[in-house]
């Protein structure tokens, strides 16, 4: 007979999780693009934590000797509009795009995931209300919604991740309700509920961690999404605000010295390319290591 | 097959409640009393009470809802609080230069998308299936207003072929409408194929192992007609659902494309509006952008039904 611990996970079923875990992991790692992506992530990652020692001068930095000057030895990335080193502003610029995307997918998930545990599991006029509620957020397109609610916060990075994060709240809903559906109706689940565990323990215990990893996936890739809004958001001057550096600020001044500064439109637009691209390939490897028929 | 449609307008209808709820509520999220932008500098009391009452903000706030609520099922979605123009006519001005820009992105979204979408499925893993996917991954993750940027640079600052701004109407002038619509039709174009790309290669493989494909290809029937007769006419079913996917990926990209071209349409009017703080603008847009998705959403779903064999006699 199969050990059961006190809370209904079998030991059997411990080790089957185990199992599959390892088996998603060698399967991530055997994918070149997902390891490419998830390099090119980790790098961000590390220019951004290290910024202040890795840039070569200080982001706000003006110097009125060296405006708009073309990239050279002493300035690698050419200098903006009023002498600032570009280079010294994108590392730092990484950080305001890394910690929007990752701050509006926790705001995102972790208000999506419980309302979406709730409309799967009660069902009825509850599922209802929440789903008709998701389905009507979801009518409007996420940058006019993004742009909205950051109308109506004011326009700064933290109103930015904000509104950010409302707006991709009914993906996570919607994705969360379907998998408790999905799960809800399996055995371990029933025995839970015929043991009499309660509600809130089956939803914590047992449902949430069976759906974890659709949720990841979704999460890696929304990060990307997210990076994209709040360059977006900060190109139309929604976002982050002067003189603090990010990318999508950096090419809203770039646009008007197209004549006499290109090279300050082309290496932030890089920067965002990679990283996004970056999550898009984490995100696609996570999602085929971890899709039970990829097993 | 009707009990589905009306099912599918049950439903639309709550939603459609619901996204006006949701409007309103944000409305009231908006810092600032607009009626003291409407007041002028000297805000007297006097006329801001007069104003109060002429809008309805004196009574309670469910009631100003239901009154709301009946102007816009009669077809009036506010004003502009700077111009005092209705919003449904600003959109009539703007929404032309969009649905020219949009149609045009389509196109050239539907002729890259679609035979790059069936080249990298027939040809699954070989290198031309890793260039397709690659391509597609770059224009899924390339900032559409970044793409701009670049090809202004390019295209318009070093070589001087395209125009960097401004707008044509097709109607008045079809050379130089093409002349300044084909490059930000281009960038918004690039994102949407990317989509239309990857939902077309995945559609393919999925047809391509079905039987019926196996007996075309049994009967001697030439590759090229197996493909495109048989295997991509079913696989470009799924890919109808995906129509208000990339509507909203049309919209949401015109807003960015239409300020970096400065092409005065749809996507300028929200963010010029957003920026002169012109909240019943902001409202009314995203009302009318919210119930043209429903809509959109409800034809696709019809069309799905109604394409769908299987469906059509459920």
């Amino acid at each position: 007979m199969t050990a059961v611990s006190p809370i209904g996970i079998s030991t059997a079923g411990a080790e089957a999780l185990a199992q599959r875990r390892n088996r998603a992991l060698a399967k991530f790692l055997a994918n070149p693009s997902a390891l490419f992506g998830t390099v090119l992530v980790l790098t961000f990652v590390v220019l951004a934590v290290f910024a202040s020692w890795i840039a070569p001068y200080e982001p706000n930095k003006t110097n009125f000797l060296m405006l708009r000057k073309a990239p050279s030895a002493m300035h690698w990335l050419g200098t903006d509009e009023i002498g600032r080193d570009i280079l010294s502003r994108l590392i730092h610029g990484g950080i305001a795009s890394l910690y929007a995307g990752v701050v509006s997918v926790f705001i995102a998930l972790f208000v999506g995931m419980p309302i979406g545990l709730v409309a799967g599991w009660f069902g009825g006029w509850l599922d209802a209300l929440i789903s008709r509620a998701t389905d009507a957020l979801l009518a409007v397109p996420f940058l006019i919604l993004a742009i909205a609610f950051a109308a109506a916060l004011g326009p700064s990075l933290t109103n930015a991740m904000i509104a950010i994060g409302l707006s991709q709240v009914p993906i996570f809903v919607r994705l969360t309700r379907g998998q408790v559906l999905a799960v809800k109706t399996e055995d371990f689940v029933e025995g839970a509920r015929a043991v009499g565990v309660p509600n809130s323990l089956i939803l914590l215990r047992h449902i949430t961690p069976n759906i974890f990893a659709p949720l990841v996936v979704q999460a890696t890739l929304t990060v990307a999404t997210a990076i994209i809004a709040e360059a977006s958001l900060s190109f139309l001057g929604l976002g982050q605000q002067p003189p603090a550096a990010s990318w999508g600020s950096m090419l809203n001044t770039a646009k008007n010295y197209m004549d006499s500064a290109p090279w300050m439109s082309i290496s932030p637009g890089i920067a965002i390319m990679l990283v996004v691209l970056g999550f898009n390939l984490l995100g696609d490897g996570l999602r085929d290591a971890l899709d039970p028929r990829e097993q | 097959m009707w009990s589905l449609i009306l099912r599918r307008l049950a439903v639309a209808v709550p939603t459609l409640f619901l996204v006006m709820v949701f409007v309103f509520i944000l409305q009231r999220m908006l810092p600032g009393d607009p009626l003291l932008v409407m007041a002028g500098e000297e805000r007297d009391p006097a006329v801001l009470e007069t104003l109060r009452k002429l809008y309805g903000f004196d009574r309670p706030v469910p009631v100003q809802f239901f009154i709301w609520l009946r102007e816009v099922a009669s077809g009036n979605f506010g004003s502009s609080l700077r111009t005092g123009a209705p919003v449904t006519e600003l959109i009539a001005q703007t929404l032309p230069v969009t649905i020219q820009l949009a149609v045009a992105s389509l196109l050239i979204a539907l002729a890259i998308g679609i035979p790059t979408g069936v080249l990298a499925a027939v040809k699954k893993g070989t290198w031309l299936d890793y260039v397709a996917n690659a391509i597609s991954l770059s224009g899924l993750s390339i900032p559409n207003f970044w793409l701009g940027i670049i090809l202004i640079l390019f295209v318009s600052v070093n070589l001087r072929w395209l125009p960097a701004s401004g707008f044509v109407s097709v109607f008045d002038d079809p050379l130089e409408a093409f002349r300044t619509t084909i490059m930000p039709a281009f960038v918004l174009g690039s994102g949407l194929a990317a989509t239309l790309m990857r939902h077309t290669r995945s559609a393919m493989l999925e047809v391509l192992r079905l039987d019926y494909v196996r007996t075309a290809r049994a009967k001697g029937l030439l590759e090229s007609k197996v493909i495109l007769k048989h295997a991509l006419r079913n696989a470009l079913v799924p890919i109808v659902t995906l129509s208000t996917l990339l509507f909203g990926q049309l919209l949401a990209g015109a807003v960015l494309t239409e300020q970096v071209f400065t092409i005065p349409g749809f996507g300028k009017l929200i963010v010029d509006a957003v920026f002169n703080r012109d909240y019943g603008v902001v409202q009314g847009v995203v009302l009318c952008t919210a119930i043209a998705f429903i809509l959109m959403n409800l034809v696709a779903d019809v069309l799905y039904i109604v394409i769908n064999p299987r469906l059509r006699t459920a």
